[in-house]
C-alpha cells in the first residue's frame, strides 16, 4: 500500500524521536483504514497533547488537535453533528486517563460511537518524562527521581469496566495482532479502545535503563502474555508481564442509537 | 371588536427565553452540566431538541460539554453551552481554543455570587472580568448582557449572529435575577429575526486556507466531513492551519485575531441611553442592576435631578466611546452593579478620572435596589 497517500508529506519529518513506537502505530492504523477502503474525507483524527497527540498532524484527514485530555469531549460533540464521520482518537496514556480520564469513562459508559487508540508508554513523553498514571511502581520519572511511589492504571481493564464496546491491548512489536484490533475497533458502532504499548526510549527507557527502542520492543516480545494463557497464570507469574488479546468485544445499543428512541418518544409524546 | 390571542405572546422565564432564542437563532446542539441558576435552559433544549431536529447531551463536566460544543461546531452546527460561575471557571481553557481555532459558538453564564461555590441561587455580576480574560493570552472576546426575559431572547439570537459572523465564542452573561425572571413578552415574527450563518469556502479544497490573511479579517469555514480536510490546532498556526514557530506569521495571525473585534466594535457594541441628553449625572448599569438604574433615573427627575441612564448591552468590547460621548457635560458619575467595580474602573479608563465616579455595590446576593442608586444620584 501507499502510505505517502494518507500522509501530509510536507509535514515531514516528523517529531517524533529515534526509537519512539509512536510512528509505528500510525503505520498500523493507515494499514487499517487503507484495508476497509475509508475515504479520506470521511475520516476525522481527533487527538489532545502529547507527543502521541501530534499524529493528526500528518494525516490527511479532518484533523483536531485539541488540548490535553480533551480530545474525546470535542470528538462526542463532532460525532453528535456528523454521525457519518468515522471519528477516531488517538491520545496518549497521561493524555487519556490522567487529565482526559473522565471523559475516557464517561465515553465508554455512554457508549458512544468512537475508537480511541491510546498510545501508552508509561510515561509524559512529551513535556520530559514525568509520571503518568501508568507508570509502575519504583520506576523513574523525572518527577520521580526515587522511584514512583504512586499504583498504575490498567487501561484496558479501566475502560472495560466502565462499559466500553471493545478493549484489546497490543505492543508495537505484535503489529499484526494490533492491525487485526484496531480494524475489530474501527469496525465496531460503540466505543471501542485499543491500548498499544509503545516504547519511549527518550524519557522512560533512558531513565529506567530499558535501553533504545529496539531493546524495548524486544522487552515486549519476550514479556507480552495473551490473555487466555494469563488467565491460568498467577499474580506473581504475572509481575512485569505485558497481557495482550481482545478483553472485551460486545454488541450493545451506542449513544446514537439510543438518542434516535429518544427522539421517537419525544415525536410521540409531542404529536 | 373580536379579541383574538396574538400567538407571539410568552410567559417565559428569562432561562426559558434564552433556550428558546437559541433555536430561533438556528442552534441545534447543546453539550452542558448542571448548575443553578442555568439548569434550566438545559432542561428547556433536553425537552425541545429531539421534537426538532436537534441534540442535547448532558457531559461528564463543563469542560467536556465546552469542548464537545467546539467540536459540534467544526462539524457544522451552531451550539451553545449553559452554565454559572463554578461551571463558568471550568470551561475557560477549551474556551481560549474556540478563540485560537476561530470556532464560533455560545456559552451563557447565568452569574451567581461567588468566588467558589458562593451563592448558588442569589444573583451577582461579579464575572465581568472573567467573562474578559478569564482564559490565557490576549485575546479577543465578545460578551452580551441582558436586561430583560425579552432581550435575553434578543441577545440570545445575537450572541449566535455574532459567533458566527466573526468567528469566535461569544458569551451571554445573564445574572440569576433575568435567569429566574418571568415576564409577559411578545416574540418577533421568525420570518423578521435576522439570522447569520459563517462564511463558508468558495476556494475550492485544494485551495483552502482555513486561516487566510485577506482583507476581510475573517476567514471561510469549512465543516468537517464536507470535503476540506484540514488541521484545527490551539497552537499557534499560519494561514494553514498547521503549527508554526515562525514569528512573523504567527505575529500576523493573532494581531488579525484581535483586530477582527476592534475593527467591527461599532458593529458589536450595542448600548441603550435614557434621558441622557441633558443629564447632569450619568448612571451607567448593565444587566438586571439596569433595571434599579432606570427607576432611580425617573425617581431623579421627579425631584427635580437631571439624571440619565446609559445601559450597556455589550459589555466586552467595551462601550468607551459611547461613553466618551456622553459624559462631558455630566457633573458625576454612578455606576451600579452587583460587584466591587468592575465596570466601574472600567469607566474610569474611559473618562480618564476626570468626572467623579460613584460605585453603588453590592456583593451579599441582595439585588440593588431603585433606592440605593438613587442616593448616589443625588447625594
Ligand atoms: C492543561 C495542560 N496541562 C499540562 C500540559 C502539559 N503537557 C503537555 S503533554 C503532557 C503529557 C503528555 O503525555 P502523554 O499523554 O502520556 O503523551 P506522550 O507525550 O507520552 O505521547 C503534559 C503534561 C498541557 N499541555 N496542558
Ligand atoms: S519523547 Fe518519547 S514519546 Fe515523545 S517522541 Fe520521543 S520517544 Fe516518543
Amino acid at each position: 500500500m501507499d502510505y505517502l497517500y494518507y500522509l501530509r508529506k510536507e509535514k515531514m519529518p516528523h517529531i517524533w524521536c529515534d526509537g519512539c513506537g509512536h510512528g509505528i502505530i500510525l503505520k498500523s492504523i493507515l494499514r487499517v483504514i487503507d484495508k476497509l477502503g475509508w475515504e479520506k474525507d470521511d475520516i476525522a483524527m481527533v487527538s489532545g497533547i502529547g507527543c502521541s497527540s501530534r499524529t493528526p498532524g500528518y494525516v490527511d484527514f479532518n484533523t483536531l488537535h485539541t488540548t490535553h485530555g480533551r480530545a474525546i469531549a470535542f470528538a462526542t460533540g463532532l460525532k453528535i453533528v456528523k454521525p457519518n464521520l468515522h471519528v477516531i482518537v488517538v491520545s496518549g496514556d497521561g493524555d487519556a486517563t490522567a487529565i482526559g480520564g473522565n471523559h475516557f469513562i464517561h465515553a465508554a459508559r455512554r457508549n458512544i460511537d468512537l475508537t480511541v487508540i491510546i498510545y501508552n508508554n508509561y510515561i509524559y513523553g512529551m513535556t520530559g518524562g514525568q509520571a503518568s498514571p501508568t507508570t509502575p511502581i519504583g520506576k523513574k520519572a523525572s518527577t520521580a527521581p526515587y522511584g514512583n511511589p504512586d499504583a498504575p492504571f490498567d487501561i484496558s481493564r479501566l475502560a472495560q469496566a466502565a462499559g466500553a464496546a471493545y478493549v484489546a491491548r497490543s505492543t508495537v512489536y505484535h503489529v499484526g495482532k494490533t492491525d487485526r484490533y484496531i480494524e475489530q475497533a474501527f469496525l465496531k458502532k460503540g466505543f471501542s479502545v485499543v491500548e498499544v504499548m509503545t516504547p519511549c526510549p527518550t524519557s522512560y527507557g533512558r531513565r529506567n535503563k530499558e535501553g533504545n527502542g529496539v531493546e524495548m520492543m524486544m522487552f515486549q516480545k519476550k514479556n507480552s502474555v495473551g490473555v487466555e494463557r494469563a488467565q491460568k497464570m498467577s499474580e506473581e507469574e504475572l509481575q512485569g508481564k505485558i497481557i495482550t488479546g481482545v478483553f472485551v468485544d460486545k454488541e450493545q445499543n451506542n449513544y446514537l442509537q439510543r438518542y434516535d428512541e429518544v427522539i421517537d418518544k419525544a415525536k410521540q409524546i409531542n404529536q | 371588536m373580536e379579541n383574538i390571542p396574538n400567538p407571539n405572546v410568552r410567559m417565559w422565564q428569562g432561562n426559558v427565553a434564552c433556550a428558546e432564542g437559541a433555536i430561533a437563532a438556528g442552534c441545534r446542539f447543546f453539550a452542558g452540566y448542571p448548575i443553578t441558576p442555568s439548569s434550566e435552559i438545559a432542561e428547556v433544549l433536553a425537552l425541545r431538541f429531539p421534537v426538532i431536529g436537534g441534540n442535547f447531551i448532558q457531559m461528564e463536566d463543563e469542560i467536556a460539554a465546552m469542548g464537545a460544543i467546539i467540536g459540534g461546531s467544526l462539524g457544522g452546527a451552531k451550539t451553545m453551552t449553559a452554565t454559572s460561575g463554578p461551571g463558568f471557571s471550568l470551561k475557560q481553557e477549551n474556551i481560549g481554543f474556540a478563540v485560537m481555532a476561530e470556532v464560533p459558538c455560545v456559552i451563557v453564564n447565568v452569574q451567581r455570587g461567588g468566588p467558589s461555590t458562593g451563592l448558588p441561587t442569589h444573583a451577582a455580576q461579579s464575572d465581568v472580568m472573567q467573562a474578559r480574560w478569564g482564559t490565557h493570552g490576549d485575546h479577543p472576546i465578545i460578551v452580551l448582557c441582558p436586561s430583560s426575559v425579552r432581550e435575553t431572547y434578543d441577545l440570545t439570537i445575537r450572541a449566535f449572529n455574532l459567533a458566527e459572523k466573526y468567528r469566535m465564542p461569544v458569551i451571554l452573561l445573564s445574572d440569576e435575577i433575568i435567569g429566574h425572571l418571568t415576564e409577559k413578552i411578545e416574540i418577533p415574527e421568525p420570518s423578521t429575526i435576522e439570522i447569520i450563518d459563517r462564511k463558508k469556502p468558495t476556494d475550492t479544497p485544494e485551495n483552502y486556507l482555513p486561516y487566510k490573511m485577506d482583507d476581510s479579517d475573517i476567514p471561510a469555514m469549512a465543516n468537517f466531513g464536507e470535503g476540506y480536510r484540514y488541521h484545527v490546532t490551539g497552537l499557534a498556526h499560519d494561514e494553514t492551519g498547521f503549527p508554526t514557530n515562525d514569528p512573523k506569521k504567527i505575529r500576523a495571525q493573532m494581531l488579525r485575531l484581535n483586530r477582527k473585534i476592534q475593527r467591527f466594535r461599532n458593529d458589536i457594541v450595542e448600548v441603550e441611553t435614557f434621558n441622557t441628553d441633558d443629564m447632569d449625572v450619568l448612571v451607567i448599569s448593565f444587566g438586571s442592576t439596569a433595571r434599579s438604574a432606570k427607576r432611580a433615573v425617573i425617581n431623579a427627575r421627579e425631584k427635580g435631578v437631571k439624571a440619565g441612564l446609559l445601559r450597556l448591552k455589550t459589555i466586552w468590547p467595551f462601550p468607551d466611546k459611547e461613553i466618551e460621548a456622553l459624559y462631558k457635560p455630566v457633573r458625576k458619575i454612578v455606576v451600579a452593579e452587583m460587584n466591587l467595580g468592575q465596570i466601574a474602573h472600567e469607566v474610569e479608563w474611559a473618562t480618564r478620572r476626570e468626572k467623579p465616579v460613584v460605585r453603588v455595590n453590592k456583593i451579599d446576593g441582595e439585588p440593588i435596589t431603585p433606592n440605593e442608586i438613587f442616593e448616589a444620584i443625588i447625594s
